[in-house]
């Protein structure tokens, strides 16, 4: 079957992106430089998110695809962290 | 959709994304379980993991995080130039992906074979010697990375195929399936390393 | 409703395709040929462990040694859970009954990924064979319990990887199932069957399958570490290496215990399907039955803690996963009402998939009910890790989806195999079945709440009478068994030829001839209402 629609992302957007996620890991490697306590692993992760949740939606294709498909992906990384907090319940009041 | 689907051999394409999509979502939970594990011993053994995480080279883990964010744009172009029936543009760039891929195993070639020289390998006396925090950081670091250089190795035969399928035009400008979920599976391996790469480099 | 009886095509039993013979099965990607397949595997690997089962029982039947040294029945008490539970309980019903009817009720030609749906089987045979085989080859039979907890399964010098590695084939081969069927009920439903127009049994899978999806690759993960733990020496549970066992305890259960209802969800499914058919009138509550199996799904992801409450949690977590658990039971119970409703004001015919369902709502009450007192944190002490765990979980899992499969096998088979079994028989085995049943669990309530604990070779004498009583329900069981599969089995050879629809069922396998043809339908059937609408005027409202 024929691909009906074609989405297609163009080659400088593309490249637009590589851009900012190279600015990212460069500004998360910069960061580590900083001491924030307890908060470091925080602010990695926070990075990181960013740095994921942008390939997911541009190079992923995400942005063009349905809705129901969308919040799929959203609900699957929503599941697994209830699963860290729940474990987390445990291991913090130990 | 059509009232007389066959048993067919062709596979529409929003089945098939969908399909491997649901696959990317237990990849993510596979490696989610390692995850909650890592979690968990940082938060016991926070002091501990910083110093192990001191043995290992940011700069190697950062050039590899770069050829993996490269390979991602690359293997995206390529199905924008499959799209456009760039076939030549496509094969290019799918080549460049694996090369990168290639780099990126080159790569932590090195930084094992450099561990294992100081005789950091699970199992080692080195090691047995350590606090059990350091122990358990690089039994992750060894458990995390070994899977994720297997699923780069995947990834690198996926795109392979999708060379050969290419250049033989089962994969054209109206069946890339193929290519786009091979694209899919090699953007996971990215996800997957973005999330690795400060967890086990960036938290000295 | 427009269905066209398809008299142009031979039926999938005598279809001949590219390959001949035995091949033409196993090279098949017909789904009502793989569902067969998983069928004839699932009866033997089922005899295989029910008859470990039965040495067990007879080990127990007097305190200190019967017929077998110690060591030998911790390997049987090893495998006959890895088989029962990863190979047919697991796979069971969604594999067997998902297989073959799941396309046919939800109005297509086969399963989005035919050829994935026949690795899924090869996958699973190789499972199979290895976890059956850990039991004979090199360092002996496995002694850990279907649990694997470390760090006794780090130490045991027994066959624990071939065990560790069987359990992880057999879950991938879950997880492609469950992948495939979700893209089947998303992409192949007929035209104008939308969402809440789909049977409940596809309902059912669809809520398995997300749980097959996301909850198995995390135990996969978890038995590579104990696997990596065992070759290479690797820290991550063990505590003389700075591990935490209970750490391997939430990871196995995180998918463990979503388990039990990929086991249990398909088989509330199935009498789903059978209670309206017998009681010619529509299912009560529709939407509460599809609400409350995704309910099932989600909530039960969350409630594994409560396996754990005498590991060493800490209080906070005891209890919330206390209150979670309690919160599952509500949309369980929902569904219990709605079979019950369904049925009320019906013209009840009492044939024999009725009676297997309606055993399977009372012993599941009882494993239900019992459940409750596990999942409270004070009753728990008491109670874990003794023989009333193993009743309250074989009530649930053998009374449960066990005899929803028989159910299912009593519903189906005439459309299956073409032909009709015996009535006399299949009613003379529901008694030994249903009777022997009882008999060989109930007895391990009480003698579970008197402080027999399970996985014991031995016991001390005041427990006898209630393990004898057992050892007699357990053959009785064991014989109800042989007869049913006896007769199902001379009946799919040389029983009367089955008609179309023999019991009346309004959803699409019956509308279409027995045994289906090779692609199910001629012309896809168009759907313009909702599903379970019989004659009765009063009741299409």
């Amino acid at each position: 079957m024929k691909h009906e629609d074609k989405h297609i992302s163009s080659y400088s957007s593309l490249a637009i992106v590589l851009a900012v996620l190279l600015l990212l890991t460069a500004f998360s490697v910069w960061i580590t430089g900083f001491h924030f306590g307890a908060f470091t692993v925080a602010v990695a992760l926070i990075i990181a998110s960013v740095k994921v949740a942008t390939v997911l939606i541009n190079f992923m294709h995400l942005k063009f695809e349905n809705l129901f498909l969308r919040l799929l992906v959203t609900g699957v990384f929503v599941m697994f962290a209830l699963v860290v907090i729940l474990t987390f319940v445990d291991y913090y009041f130990r | 959709m059509s009232v007389h689907n066959t048993h067919s051999e062709h596979i529409d394409s929003e089945t098939g994304k969908l399909g491997m999509w649901i696959f990317l979502f237990t990849e993510l939970f596979l490696f989610g379980g390692l995850f909650l594990v890592y979690a968990v011993f940082r938060a016991k053994y926070s002091a501990e993991f910083h110093l192990a995480a001191g043995e290992l080279n940011a700069f190697i883990g950062t050039m590899n995080t770069v050829f993996l964010l490269f390979s991602s744009m690359t293997v995206a172009m390529s199905l924008t130039a499959i799209q456009k029936g760039d076939r030549k543009l496509a094969l290019f760039l799918v080549f460049v992906t694996i090369l990168l891929a290639g780099l990126f195993m080159v790569n932590k070639y090195f930084e094992w074979s450099h561990k294992f020289e100081y005789g950091i390998y699970p199992g080692s006396e080195v090691l047995k010697n350590m606090s059990h925090g350091e122990l358990l950081f690089f039994g992750l670091y060894y458990m995390m990375t070994g899977l994720h250089a297997l699923h780069v190795l995947v990834g690198m035969v996926l795109l392979s195929i999708n060379v050969v399928k290419i250049r033989s035009g089962s994969v054209n400008s109206d069946h890339y399936l193929m290519l786009e979920n091979s694209a899919l599976y090699w953007h996971l391996v990215d996800l997957i390393w973005i999330f690795l790469f400060p967890l086990l480099y960036l938290i000295t | 409703m427009s269905i066209s009886g398809s008299e142009t095509q031979v039926s999938y039993l005598e279809y001949q395709g590219k390959h001949k013979g035995i091949w033409s099965w196993l090279l098949s990607t017909d789904h009502k040929r793989i569902g067969l397949l998983y069928l004839y595997a699932i009866i033997i690997f089922f005899f295989v462990a029910a008859f470990l089962g039965l040495l067990m029982r007879i080990e127990l039947i007097a305190p200190g040694r019967t017929i077998m040294e110690p060591q030998t029945y911790n390997g049987l008490f090893t495998i006959h859970g890895i088989i029962m539970i990863f190979v047919i309980v697991i796979p069971g019903l969604a594999a067997v009954f998902g297989n073959f009817f799941l396309p046919i009720l939800i109005g297509a030609r086969d399963v989005a990924f035919p050829k994935l749906n026949l690795f899924s089987w090869y996958l699973y045979m190789i499972g199979a064979i290895l976890g059956v085989l850990s039991q004979f080859i090199g360092g002996g039979a496995p002694d850990t319990g279907w649990t694997f907890y470390v760090p006794y399964s780090v130490e045991s010098s027994t066959n624990v990887i071939y065990a560790l590695t069987a359990a992880f084939i057999l879950g991938f081969s879950s997880i492609l199932t469950g992948l495939n069927f979700i893209v089947t009920i998303h992409r192949m439903r007929a035209p104008g069957m939308g969402w809440m127009r789909m049977p409940l049994f596809p309902w059912a899978l669809y809520a398995t399958a997300w749980i097959q999806v996301l909850a198995t690759p995390i135990v996969g993960i978890t038995l590579l570490m104990v696997i990596a733990e065992r070759v290479l020496n690797i820290g991550f549970f063990d505590p003389a290496l700075g591990g935490d066992p209970v750490l391997f305890q939430h990871l196995f259960w995180i998918y463990s215990h979503p388990a039990v209802y990929i086991m249990i969800l398909p088989a509330m499914g199935i009498v789903t399907e059978i209670f309206p058919t017998f009681s010619q009138k529509p299912v009560f509550g529709y939407g509460a039955i599809v609400l409350s199996s995704l309910a099932i799904a989600f909530v039960g992801y969350f409630v594994w803690g409560h396996h754990m409450f005498t590991s060493g949690m800490s209080y906070n977590a005891r209890w919330f996963f206390s209150f979670l658990t309690f919160i599952v039971a509500v949309p369980s119970a929902i569904k219990v009402f709605n079979w019950i409703s369904t049925m009320y004001g019906g013209s009840i015919d009492l044939k024999p998939p009725l009676l297997y369902a309606i055993s399977f709502i009372f012993l599941f009450m009882i494993g239900g009910f019992t459940g409750l007192v596990l999942g409270s944190l004070a009753t728990n002490v008491q109670t874990h890790d003794t023989a009333f765990v193993m009743a309250h979980f074989h009530y649930i899992i053998f009374g449960g989806m066990g005899f929803a499969f028989f159910a299912a096998i009593h519903y189906w088979a005439p459309k299956m195999f073409g032909r009709m079994y015996n009535f006399r028989l299949a009613y003379i085995a529901w008694g030994f079945n249903f009777i022997g049943f009882n008999m060989l669990y109930f007895p391990l309530f009480i003698v579970g709440l008197q402080g027999m604990p399970r996985r014991a070779y031995d016991y001390l004498p005041q427990f006898q009478s209630g393990h004898v009583l057992s050892t007699i329900g357990s053959f009785i069981l064991f014989a109800g068994l042989l007869l049913m599969v006896y007769n199902l089995i001379r009946g799919a050879r040389k029983g009367a030829v089955a008609p179309a629809n023999p019991w009346k069922g309004v959803t699409l396998e019956w509308k279409i001839p027995s045994p289906p043809p090779h692609e199910n339908f001629d012309d896809l059937p168009e759907i313009t209402s909702k599903p379970y609408l019989f004659g009765n005027i009063s009741d299409n409202k």
